[in-house]
């Protein structure tokens, strides 16, 4: 594929410096990450998995609906690029999903009727730890990464571990389980938030993803906080989508 | 029937063995940060951790308040900063590590699995491992205080976080059907599933795809 301006990356990694401040928000930055990530390398979409402590991968972020499917998907069948990457700690790179029916039958499946065509995943470490995985989707056989996209997708990977352990340096194995336990949860409750304001606006849960976010980025709160407070206090569903 | 305390005692119980670790605490929060013990592997158990909530810190408040576990390895390096007063009473009680695991289901909280050590160092991986099934199984027990089917694990949140995200955005659209709070809706949800002897992933479904609704029986 074609490698992207140091412009336009430069300007990805001042924004996602950016984002590593005070009221850091880790779910939005991740999903943040997985959009500019797509961007960049001109993926169709891009999935990201995290493992709990006892090292099952979890759906994190996805820069769009049918890549948050695919990785749910990969969660429950067990099987897919992103446990591939996790397992070995080796990116998967260039994946034709027409020859991947043998390696992951139903994920390759799944892929090829979501209208994807390849796949990459790379692992997300810290330090000698693998605690998790990118995945990238393309629409389009033929659009493989050379040396130089791996290595730009791999240090958008890493910036993400980072930001996992942006709220205070890690010291030892506790702080990142405290820190991954958190992050998990912070997903749960805004996926329950979701379903609130999908019940309450009337509309899908997708939706619902998108008032969320609008209402977080007008208010200029964390993501988190919003589908907290909307939880606690169902009274506030009303006034998200006020303007 | 053990009833919820006693099967929580149970659980602390087994948590001092199994881990294992020397005491072990059970508390529920209430509204607004209030919290109560409602189980305890023994009489000093019950002690250190009621003595959290009468000195207002400790690992269960700050686990519930963040909503993630606290593992602090090292009392004496690591507890004193965090909770002068509590961290102290823990030493001379002869503790020197604690570990504290929120039990919660996204923004439903339930309660805090606290774990105290008299020797100071890390949860091996193995270890946490368990500690981490036991929240589970405890989450489980306090969402399930009503007809818990024999063998009917299937029917559990049993691994609360192992849920597919569709039976969370159903919790949320159940809370605001029922207008109620989040836990009454996956007690709801439960019950339903338990009712009619389906998956819980199978009514989840339907109910984000509106064909099943919990407004209507109120």
């Amino acid at each position: 594929m074609t490698t992207v301006s140091a412009e336009r990356l430069s300007k990805i990694f001042v924004e996602v410096a950016d984002t590593l401040v005070d009221d850091f928000d880790l779910p939005d930055f991740l999903h943040m990450l997985t959009v500019r990530t797509a961007d960049l390398v001109g993926a169709s979409a891009v999935g990201l998995l995290l493992a709990d402590q006892r090292g099952r991968l979890r759906f994190m972020a996805a820069s769009d609906e049918r890549a948050r499917i695919l990785e749910i998907f990969q969660v429950q069948a067990n099987e897919g690029p992103c446990f591939d990457a996790f397992r070995s700690g080796e990116p998967v790179l260039n994946a034709d999903l027409r020859d991947a029916v043998e390696r992951w039958p139903d994920f390759a499946r799944h892929a090829l009727a979501a209208g994807f065509r390849s796949v990459h995943a790379f692992p997300m470490r810290v330090r000698r730890e693998v605690i998790g995985a990118l995945n990238v989707f393309g629409s389009a056989v033929g659009g493989n990464f050379d040396d130089t996209d791996v290595q730009i997708v791999q240090a958008l990977t890493d910036v993400a571990a980072i930001g996992l352990l942006q709220e205070r340096a890690i010291r030892r194995g506790e702080v990142l389980t405290e820190q991954l336990q958190g992050a998990l949860n912070s997903r749960i409750l805004i996926e329950q938030a979701k379903g609130a304001i999908a019940q309450a606006h009337g509309i899908s849960v997708d939706a619902a993803f998108t008032v969320l976010r609008a209402g977080a980025r007008r208010t200029n709160r964390k993501l988190t906080e919003v589908a907290q407070d909307i939880l606690t206090s169902p009274s506030s569903l009303a006034t998200l989508t006020q303007h | 029937m053990l009833g919820t305390a006693g099967e929580l005692c149970r659980l602390c119980e087994r948590a001092v063995t199994s881990v294992p670790v020397s005491r072990a605490g059970l508390s529920v929060v209430a509204e607004k940060n209030q919290f109560s013990l409602l189980a305890a592997a023994d009489q000093a158990s019950e002690r250190l951790e009621e003595l959290q909530f009468v000195l207002g810190e400790g690992p269960c408040i700050d686990a519930a308040a963040a909503r993630r576990p606290v593992l602090i390895a090292d009392l004496a390096r690591d507890g004193r900063a965090r909770w002068p007063v509590y961290a102290d009473a823990m030493h001379d009680a002869g503790i020197r590590a604690i570990f504290a695991f929120p039990l919660q289901v996204g923004a439903a909280q339930l309660g805090v699995l606290d774990l105290f050590r008299a020797e100071p160092g890390p949860l091996s991986s193995p270890e946490l491992g368990r500690a981490f099934d036991l929240a589970d199984e405890a989450v489980t027990i306090l969402l399930d205080d009503q007809a818990r089917a024999p063998g009917g694990d299937d029917l559990a949140f049993g691994a609360a976080l192992d849920g597919p995200v569709e039976l969370f955005q159903a919790q949320g659209m159940v809370m605001v059907q029922i207008g109620g709070t989040l836990e009454e809706a996956m007690t709801r949800i439960r019950a339903h599933a338990y009712a009619e002897n389906r998956r819980l992933i199978d009514v989840a479904r339907d109910i984000i795809g509106r064909d099943l609704r919990f407004d209507g029986d109120r």
